[in-house]
């Protein structure tokens, strides 16, 4: 059976599933029910300065549905920890007592002078935690007392708190991002500068879920008014997906390591993460969706699916995908697919039809010889992949790529085999020559 | 001499509540909205080309989707203004639910005429203070429709809606035919033929004439001289006999008045024997059959002189049939009623076979108990009160596709039309293809209309 245990910045726990600094680990009752049902660490509700804050009273959550009521994607208005500092300290120090062999982290955020990093640092030090997280990442309410995605949005404050951090505590400092960014290289960067030990990303995405349509009111909404929400979900997992892999491919934050966060649902999601450079990661609305045991399926799909791959550990597949990722002009334009309809499996409701005739290039017949019959025009298809998206019939669609010596109906060019790029190629001004 | 067990109140006020409620009950809105997401919004849909009156499928459905109730509505009612009723009789099943491309991979179409139901039944209950459908300027043209079932309240609503004015001529005091009259009243619990003729009646310009039957009442010729154009939505009015001596007995008696004694009365009134025969394989037959078991017969034996292949009910209703407890007997043809001292005791049947494409007696006989014999062989078009100057074919009134009969300024439509499969939403397509076919043969600009029928939807 696969191993699933990690060993993060020298942090252990028995699989990579942490749950996020979130309302799930917000109190020692929570995150024991959490350990119990078998999550590898949790990232303990951010704490802060007394006096504490002060959350609404009213909807704090919202959600987007599929039609048949599946969470999509969800958001929150909550802030941090409201409860006293030195009840959260005391309930960290006894669940860690209790469970030794999970990675107790613990999320922080105070204003951004010195002194309050330092002795906050401080006194959790003093719990037995493993870690700490630096939450530069909430875009709601503390981000407009200078705190959360403030600072994460600032590169030099990043490295600035950063250095503090690691200045005043020999605990791993992890960085955890904001993506309300344009490019998550440079925090990732100044996070690493700062002498990060690693970075957690992403935080949740600015949002307002929607609008009461009788009220004509934004919702959530705490008595008539709502301010914007952190949204988070499955529907943010491919914007968290391409954040985590661009730090991992940048030359410049290549080897810091990574806690991936961003919708992670399923097992297969989780192995996504790991594959694209992820050592472990964090779920917060699964959990909140389901309840804890959504761990033990986590595990048993990771497990089985390493068992079925011969992966014996974590590492044996981690950041394995990450050399796929390039830019768009390293894209072999000698490459060349068409779409192909299993005929046996289609169902004839004709939607890559009328997709491909009304949005694309008019490259699937609706007809044959008179009869219904969905079929691809060679000549006409380049290869675009809308039609195996929007098919309901997993498998029933394929795209083929062409073998050197085929010739290319569309273009009427013989496949060769080559590669060849936009770097090189004769439309582009700004080409390199070729040698 | 004792009574055959022929009575009725057999049960109690909670099992007639029960029995006679809503056979299918409708979606709620959660179900709704997870069954329309089920629709993957087919391309020149397969159902829609399978519904006799081309309702676009797909866009209702994903009218419903998108929790556009009056939309939906809208899309079902201007293809079929019964779209209500259809959605709840029609044979769904060999027609676009036969069809759904989901078929394929689950065996489990789109449930399409529990959505149509939900949509055009929540628009009747939330109509808005907006008219769905907005009846066109007066024409002055008048128009008689004789017979208000569904082909013709379909001619009349299609013929209103353009602007004409309509006189609804029905023989019998209610409006609606076959869905007041003639269908099981667990098909239609909650009054709901009343509520969707109320609706279909609110456009405005139909002026409803009950009681008024062809032949005894008014006449064509009579109708010829009064309105510009006549369409005849006569339905089938004769019962054919079974062809053997049909002495009369209290418990010898038409299926079809059996079910709309039923549907006009209360169930606890209605007299059902202890045994019951119903003689037929159509969904008449299992209306009645079924039908006498919900009201606490104990053996209901339908009886069918072909093998199960020939039985015109659908496969649907058979099951329907049988777990309602009714046993289906086929290869049996009718010999003769037996009766002592003017009370029914049962009936002799001669077993059947095939021979050669023939169908024969094999010799067999046997004898079945039955305190109610029910005649459900099928029905017959009555010609006598069209007279003679309308070719028929088959028995029944010869049209082009439109609908137009031999006689200018005549259209017919629905079962007394030769060439149909007598369902009721093939019967709403012809009284909706003849109002358009009466409209232009009318002499009114065909620009005016498509200017209309562009906007209207």
């Amino acid at each position: 059976m696969a191993d699933l245990s990690t060993n993060f910045l020298g942090i252990k726990s028995p699989n990579p599933f942490w749950l996020a600094s979130a309302p799930p680990t917000d109190k020692e009752i929570n995150v024991r029910r959490a350990f119990e049902a078998g999550w590898g660490g949790v990232v303990w509700k951010t704490l802060g300065e007394d006096p504490p804050v002060v959350n609404v009273n009213g909807p704090r959550y919202a959600t987007l549905f599929s039609q048949d009521r599946r969470v999509i994607g969800f958001n929150n208005i909550e802030l941090i920890s409201d409860r006293p500092l030195q009840t959260n300290l005391d309930e960290i120090r006894s669940v860690k007592r209790d469970f030794p062999d999970r990675a107790m982290i613990v999320s922080l955020m105070v204003p951004v002078t010195e002194d309050s990093w330092k002795a906050i640092l401080e006194r959790v030090a003093d719990t037995g935690a493993d870690g700490v997280e630096l939450n530069f990442g909430c875009p709601h309410g503390m981000s407009e007392r200078g705190m959360g995605s403030a600072v994460g949005q600032v590169p030099e404050y990043i490295q600035q708190v950063t250095e503090w951090c690691k200045k005043h505590t020999r605990m791993p400092v992890i960085v955890k991002l904001t993506p309300n960014i344009t490019d998550v290289r440079f925090p990732a960067r100044a996070a690493h500068a700062g002498g990060a030990d690693a970075v957690s990303l992403i935080n949740t995405v600015n949002s307002v879920m929607g609008v009461d349509l009788d009220r004509m009111i934004m919702s959530p909404h705490t008595d008539g008014l709502g301010s914007h929400g952190g949204y988070c979900g499955p529907a943010v997992k491919p914007i968290a997906l391409n954040m985590v892999a661009e730090i991992a491919r940048d030359p410049s934050t290549a080897d810091l390591p990574i806690s991936g966060i961003g919708g992670i649902t399923t097992w297969r999601d989780a192995a996504e993460f790991i594959a694209m450079g992820c050592g472990t990661v964090q779920v917060c609305t699964a959990a909140m969706v389901y309840g804890f045991k959504i761990v033990q399926d986590l595990c048993s799909g990771l497990s089985n699916f390493m068992d079925d791959k011969g992966y014996r550990t974590l590492a044996d597949f981690q950041g394995r995908a990450v050399p796929t990722v390039k830019n768009w002009n390293q894209l072999n334009l000698n490459h060349v697919e068409k779409a192909v309809i299993d005929q046996d499996s289609c169902i004839q409701c004709g939607r890559c039809h009328v997709v491909c005739e009304d949005t694309s290039h008019q490259a699937i017949f609706a007809t044959k010889d008179g009869q219904r019959h969905f079929h691809v025009n060679e000549a006409e298809c380049v290869g675009c992949n809308l039609c195996v998206s929007i098919c309901p019939v997993p498998g029933t669609i394929s795209m083929r790529a062409l073998q050197p010596g085929e010739t290319d109906a569309r273009t009427g060019r013989v496949i060769d085999g080559s590669y060849a790029n936009w770097t090189t190629h004769p439309n582009n001004p700004m080409r390199t020559s070729c040698a | 001499m004792d009574h055959a067990d022929l009575k009725s109140g057999r049960l109690t006020p909670d099992d007639y509540a029960r029995n006679f409620a809503d056979a299918h009950p409708p979606l709620n809105r959660t179900q709704a909205l997870i069954e329309a997401e089920r629709c993957y919004y087919c391309y020149d849909a397969p159902c829609q080309t399978a519904c006799p009156t081309g309702i676009d499928i797909p866009t209702f459905i994903q009218r419903v989707a998108q929790d556009n109730v009056r939309g939906a509505a809208e899309t079902i009612l201007k293809a079929n203004p019964l779209g209500g009723m259809c959605a709840r009789v029609c044979p769904t099943e060999v027609l676009c639910e036969q069809a759904c491309v989901r078929n394929t991979n689950e065996s489990k179409p789109v449930e399409i005429g529990l959505l149509q139901r939900f949509a055009v039944e929540g628009y009747f209950a939330n109509p808005g203070a907006r008219q769905l459908f907005e009846r066109g300027q007066p024409t002055g043209k008048r128009v008689a429709v004789v017979g208000a079932g569904p082909a013709g309240l379909a001619a009349a609503h299609g013929l209103a809606w353009r602007g004409h004015d309509v006189a609804l001529f029905d023989a019998a005091p209610k409006l609606g035919g076959l869905n007041e009259y003639g269908l099981a009243t667990y098909k239609v619990a909650g009054g709901f033929a009343q509520q969707e003729i109320d609706w279909l009646l609110s456009i405005g310009g139909i002026t409803p004439k009950l009681n008024c039957r062809l032949g005894r009442d008014i006449t064509l010729d009579g109708l010829l001289a009064e309105y510009d154009a006549v369409f005849l939505g006569l339905g089938l009015a004769g019962v054919n006999a079974l062809g053997i001596a049909e002495p009369d007995l209290p418990g010898l008696r038409n299926a079809v008045d059996f079910i709309a004694e039923l549907r006009q009365s209360a169930p606890e009134i209605v007299p059902v024997g202890r045994k019951v025969v119903v003689i037929g394989g159509g969904m008449t037959a299992v209306d009645a059959a079924v039908q006498s078991r919900l009201l606490g017969a104990e053996q209901v034996t339908m009886v069918y002189r072909r093998g199960p292949d020939g039985l015109s009910a659908s496969t649907h209703e058979q099951h329907w049939a049988q777990t309602n407890g009714v046993t289906i007997r086929c290869w049996a043809r009718p010999l003769g009623v037996e009766a002592q001292g003017g009370v029914l005791r049962g009936m002799r049947f001669a077993a059947t076979s095939l021979d050669g494409g023939k169908l024969v007696d094999t010799g067999e006989q046997f004898f079945l108990e039955a305190d109610l014999v029910l005649r459900a062989i099928g029905q017959s078009f009555v010609a006598e009160p069209i007279g003679s100057a309308i070719a028929l074919q088959g028995g029944r009134i010869k049209t082009d596709e439109d609908g137009q009969t031999s006689l200018a300024r005549v259209w017919a439509g629905g079962d007394c039309r030769y060439g149909g499969r007598d369902l009721t939403v093939e019967a709403v397509e012809h009284g909706k293809r003849a109002a358009v076919s009466i409209d232009r043969a009318l002499g009114l600009t065909t620009a005016r209309h498509l200017d209309k029928e562009a906007a209207h939807g």
